[in-house]
């Protein structure tokens, strides 16, 4: 648990464990909390209350530890624009204390393996973006640590620069066995990217297991089917009721399939034979906005700006 | 398997160095501004080397302790600032999560500080010595003021890389620079302690410790050796900067909040 002097608890309670060599995806709107989580678990903010480990060491009581064993990329990407990518990993490879031979050859394979090589002699201020969650990373992973903390390491990425942390964050859990801690507020991020996801709101963890196990406890695929005609709202309804029971629609009417998406084919082939023209038809998975719907009564896309809630700056009680 | 102290500390002064030498704002104006208010005021003020018991008949030479003095004010705020944006873009964190110990950070940062005021003070020094001065001390007193600039730029940088680690701010670092201003200016920068007739301006001279820091500067260049002067310049310049590096210690290690 974690309070802040000013303002709400930011941390209540929650209890998590997370796999060696797993992604476990944190999931949560601004403000829930996830970045002072990663703030306590990486040693850099005590909790008030409470206990965990990490890599099987107490976080108060041996923080060196700890650090020894994780690798973070914080929220922002925390660098010196005025050094060049290449300075910053000479850095912090002698303050994590490889020997001085070592130091040049780790720093120019991790250039090497997240793309920077030809941009490492460059200042880092004139990075995109992109570049600089990629040096973030780097810097991260010098030491070899066993878990990985990312917090929202892809947050104002452009699609392709995204995809591409993506496929080092897997290629990280896969090949090399880190465990990493994912934190995101999106659920995309989440659900193609992490093994389990926790979904903290307020604090509290309100849903957590694998992405498919959240979706299936929330319900069956809908189908919305929109009539070309609106008078045909009915015969629409009547027609692929018998599918399922009907649910709310944002445009035309719709029902909860009964046996899941096999019964898509099925649908088309008996609108057609009614003879019902349609404008649209479209199949709704769960998705992990619906688990934290049904967990919290609200989407989680805009749910920290609806809450206007910002995460308590990380100051010490 | 912790890197040795003396690599983290030389690596840190380096990254201060650079980030500095990067900057030509935070360059250039620490020595064009210091030497053009030197050259207006050894111009406008020469007549009163002129009055009883002035010290010199060289009004830059009197004058020229003070570039080290602003010198020292440029170093606070560039530690200061340096350091505030260490902490706003979560730079310190990424630091506070390796090994290093939290004493090599203000020593790395402090020591690039010195290495900066090393240059500051060849500026200086060359400046007078091109334009007429010359060391009352000779050789031997060149280097005791540069040594003596080291102390100082290590207690000013201290000083202003405590405000940062205390507010985590660069602009409360940058708000504190007028205010260290008014301490040079109310000192006996433009004219010596015993000629300011002044009363109230005299006893706040004669209060301030920036008085003592520039007249042994000054003893120095104009007087040669005098004991006085150096003993209280390097007494006070000690004190402010055992207090300031504590303070700077005690607030890093509550900023870095790390168990």
């Amino acid at each position: 648990m974690r309070e802040f002097k000013k303002g709400p608890r930011a941390v209540d309670g929650i209890d998590l464990e997370v796999h060696p060599g797993e992604i476990y995806g944190f999931l949560g709107p601004n403000g829930a909390g996830k970045s002072t989580t990663v703030h306590m678990l990486t040693t850099l903010l005590p909790p008030t209350a409470g206990t965990a480990t990490v890599a099987g060491f107490d976080i108060v009581r041996e923080g060196p530890q700890v650090r020894a064993a994780i690798g973070a990329a914080l929220q922002e990407a925390a660098l010196d624009p005025l050094l060049t990518g290449r300075e910053h990993l000479r850095l912090q490879t002698t303050l994590q204390g490889l020997p001085r031979s070592e130091r040049a050859a780790r720093g120019n394979l991790l250039l090497e393996r997240v793309g920077l090589s030809q941009a490492a002699d460059r200042k880092v201020r004139g990075y995109s973006g992109g570049m600089k969650r990629r040096l973030d990373l780097a810097l991260a992973l010098v030491h070899s640590p066993r878990i990985l903390f990312l917090d929202e390491p892809t947050t104002g990425l452009d699609p392709q620069s995204r995809s591409a942390l993506w496929e080092e964050v897997r290629r990280l859990a896969k090949d090399d066995g880190v465990t990493v801690f994912l934190t995101t507020q999106y659920l995309e991020e989440a659900d193609v990217l992490a093994d389990r996801v926790g979904i903290i709101d307020h604090g509290r963890i309100v849903a957590e297991g694998t992405p498919g196990k959240l979706k299936a406890e929330v319900g069956r695929p809908t189908v919305e089917v929109v009539p070309a005609d609106p008078d045909d709202r009915e015969r629409a309804q009547a027609i692929i009721g018998r599918f399922g029971e009907p649910c709310a629609a944002a445009q035309g009417v719709a029902v909860r399939l009964a046996t899941g998406e096999a019964d898509l084919a099925e649908i088309v082939r008996a609108l057609d034979a009614e003879g019902l023209r349609v404008e649209n038809l479209q199949l709704h998975q769960p998705s992990l906005d619906d688990v934290f719907l049904t967990k919290t009564g609200r989407s989680l896309e805009g749910a920290g700006d609806e809450d206007d809630v910002a995460e308590p700056a990380l100051e010490p009680a | 398997m912790t890197g040795s102290f003396g690599d983290q500390v030389t690596l840190l002064a380096r990254r201060s160095v650079v980030r500095t030498a990067r900057q030509p704002a935070n360059v250039v104006f620490p020595l064009v501004f210091p030497l053009l208010l030197l050259a207006v005021n050894s111009s406008g003020l020469h007549s009163a080397t002129r009055l009883p018991g002035f010290p010199t008949d060289s009004y830059l030479a009197f004058a020229l302790a003070v570039p080290f003095m602003q010198g020292a004010l440029f170093a606070t705020m560039n530690a200061g600032t340096d350091l505030a944006r260490d902490i706003q873009t979560g730079f310190l964190n990424r630091l506070a999560l390796t090994p290093m110990r939290g004493v090599a950070l203000l020593a790395g940062q402090l020591g690039g500080v010195m290495t900066m005021s090393l240059a500051q003070t060849a500026v200086w020094i060359g400046a007078g010595l091109i334009f007429g001065v010359r060391i009352a001390s000779g050789v031997p007193g060149v280097l005791v003021l540069f040594v003596f600039s080291l102390l100082v730029a290590l207690g000013f940088g201290a000083l202003g890389a405590f405000l940062a680690l205390r507010t985590g701010s660069g602009e409360a670092v940058q708000g504190m620079f007028p205010v260290f201003f008014v301490f040079l200016f109310i000192s006996s920068m433009a004219m010596p302690r015993a000629l300011i007739e002044i009363d109230w301006f005299r006893t706040a001279a004669t209060l301030n410790p920036v008085s003592y820091l520039i007249e042994c500067f000054r003893s120095l260049i104009i007087t040669g050796w005098n004991a006085q002067a150096l003993a209280l310049g390097f007494g006070i310049a000690l004190v402010i900067a055992a207090v300031a590096v504590a303070l700077a210690s005690v607030s890093l290690r509550s900023r870095l909040t790390r168990s």
